[in-house]
């Protein structure tokens, strides 16, 4: 695809002269939204993996998710703006991304955007969650699963038994 | 390609016709909790797909990408297994057949975790992780439905006796798996066959449902020759690169 980039207004290098250029460009993504879930950034979600000064590291949530490639559009854009035109965009599948990436200000962020953050020590051991999600809204345990499956390849559907509202759960991974 | 290529060819392809097959259950699920898992469960096959396939033209190296391999290629040139095209049938048909596929896939790919080849090991550790939720998805319908009503058992029951004769050729081997072996890239899938059959029979004995007799045999996919069904798919899944070559979105 042919993207018709902005010229460089100066290498990333110059554009923060004493600073660490990883510094700012982690600055830069930490306000890069999740296109899904725009409470959190890319930062918090743990999908960027390293920052170098010529090259950014990120890796997929779930192999078929459709907000990949709006992903690295928005980070692209986001580092053209800040001056970190020159700066390259990686994709790595291995180590797999997993919800323990997710950092505890991301998880508050999702608790207060309605989606019940996943518990820690994901993959197999919680993978049937098992353990009751608590309620994003009244902070009630009683809660069940209605759907393992839910609008996103990352989250299930649940609802609480106390409040009667449904909810989203980030799946573990 | 050479053995190697069509190794990342078979993987893909499977992928990308059961993603396919599933992806037709789009708004013709019975709920709609039913009708996200399908489509969930079709989005990881497709997320899987375009990675191996992807891999697969890299190996191949005559500038073949994924969408290549996947639009532009006739249905004798397809290497996936018979079970992922047949199709969707009734619900209880669906779900048996992702309840054999998903359950040999999941074996495949934590096996595949130490192929020496680092993209399939990646690939494969990556999609473990959902295609494990695959498995317990087909393994609670196929127990809520044979241990249902009358009329749920029925269709679980000609569900599985569907599907079951495409089941072996899931795990037969050729030369392409003996050259990936060898290579230390692929797995011996006839060695994941004992850990299948235990996990399908402690479906199936939840399900109070009992294993079909065995029976010859029907394979040919590998090799590229399958059913007529997959003709009438790939010709939905082409269709536009058919009527419109090289269109881009």
């Amino acid at each position: 695809m042919a993207h018709h980039r902005p010229p460089a207004p100066s290498p990333a290098s110059t554009a923060h002269a004493g600073e660490a250029p990883a510094v700012h460009m982690r600055a830069t993504l930490a306000n890069v939204p999740d296109p899904e879930i725009p409470a959190v950034s890319v930062i918090d979600l743990g999908i960027v993996r390293e920052i170098h000064a010529d090259r950014v590291v990120i890796t997929p949530t779930y192999t078929g998710c459709p907000a990949t490639i709006t992903i690295e559009q928005s980070i692209r854009t986001a580092l053209d703006a800040n001056g970190f035109a020159d700066v390259a965009i990686e994709t790595t599948l291995s180590p797999p991304w997993s919800t323990d990436w997710i950092s505890d200000e991301g998880r508050e962020k999702l608790r207060a955007y309605g989606i019940a953050p996943p518990p820690r020590g994901a993959a197999a051991a919680s993978l049937k969650n098992q353990t009751a999600a608590d309620c994003p809204r009244c902070g009630s345990s009683n809660t069940e699963e209605l759907s393992r499956f839910g609008s996103t390849p990352c989250k299930a559907l649940w609802r609480c038994k106390a409040c009667a509202e449904p909810f989203d759960r980030f799946k573990c991974h | 390609m050479d053995a190697i290529a069509t190794y990342a060819l078979r993987l893909g392809d499977d992928s990308l016709i059961l993603g396919q097959r599933l992806s037709e259950w789009c708004g013709h699920a019975p709920v709609i909790e039913v009708d996200l898992s399908l489509t969930n469960v079709a989005l990881d096959q497709i997320g899987q797909a375009t990675h191996f396939l992807n891999l697969a033209g890299e190996l191949e190296g005559k500038g073949r990408d994924g969408d290549a391999l996947a639009f532009r290629r006739d249905v004798m040139d397809f290497t996936n297994c018979l079970l992922v095209e047949q199709p969707n049938g009734d619900f209880a048909q669906t779900m048996a057949r992702q309840l054999l596929f998903s359950h040999y896939q999941e074996l495949l790919f934590a096996a595949l975790t130490g192929s020496k080849n680092a993209t399939i090991a990646a690939i494969a550790a990556k999609a473990a992780k959902e295609v494990a939720y695959h498995a317990t998805l087909a393994s609670d319908w196929v127990t809520r439905l044979g241990d249902g009503t009358d009329e749920s058992k029925a269709r679980m029951v000609a569900g599985i006796d569907w599907m079951w004769r495409f089941a072996d050729e899931l795990f037969a081997m050729d030369d392409v798996d003996a050259a990936a072996i060898a290579a230390g890239v692929g797995v011996d899938k006839a060695a994941l066959r004992a850990a299948w059959d235990s996990r399908i029979d402690a479906v199936l004995a939840d399900a109070t449902l009992s294993r079909p007799a065995p029976r010859r045999a029907t394979t040919g996919g590998r090799i590229g020759r399958h059913s007529e069904h997959l003709g009438h798919l790939l010709s939905d899944l082409q269709f536009l690169q058919r009527a419109y070559p090289g269109a881009r979105w």
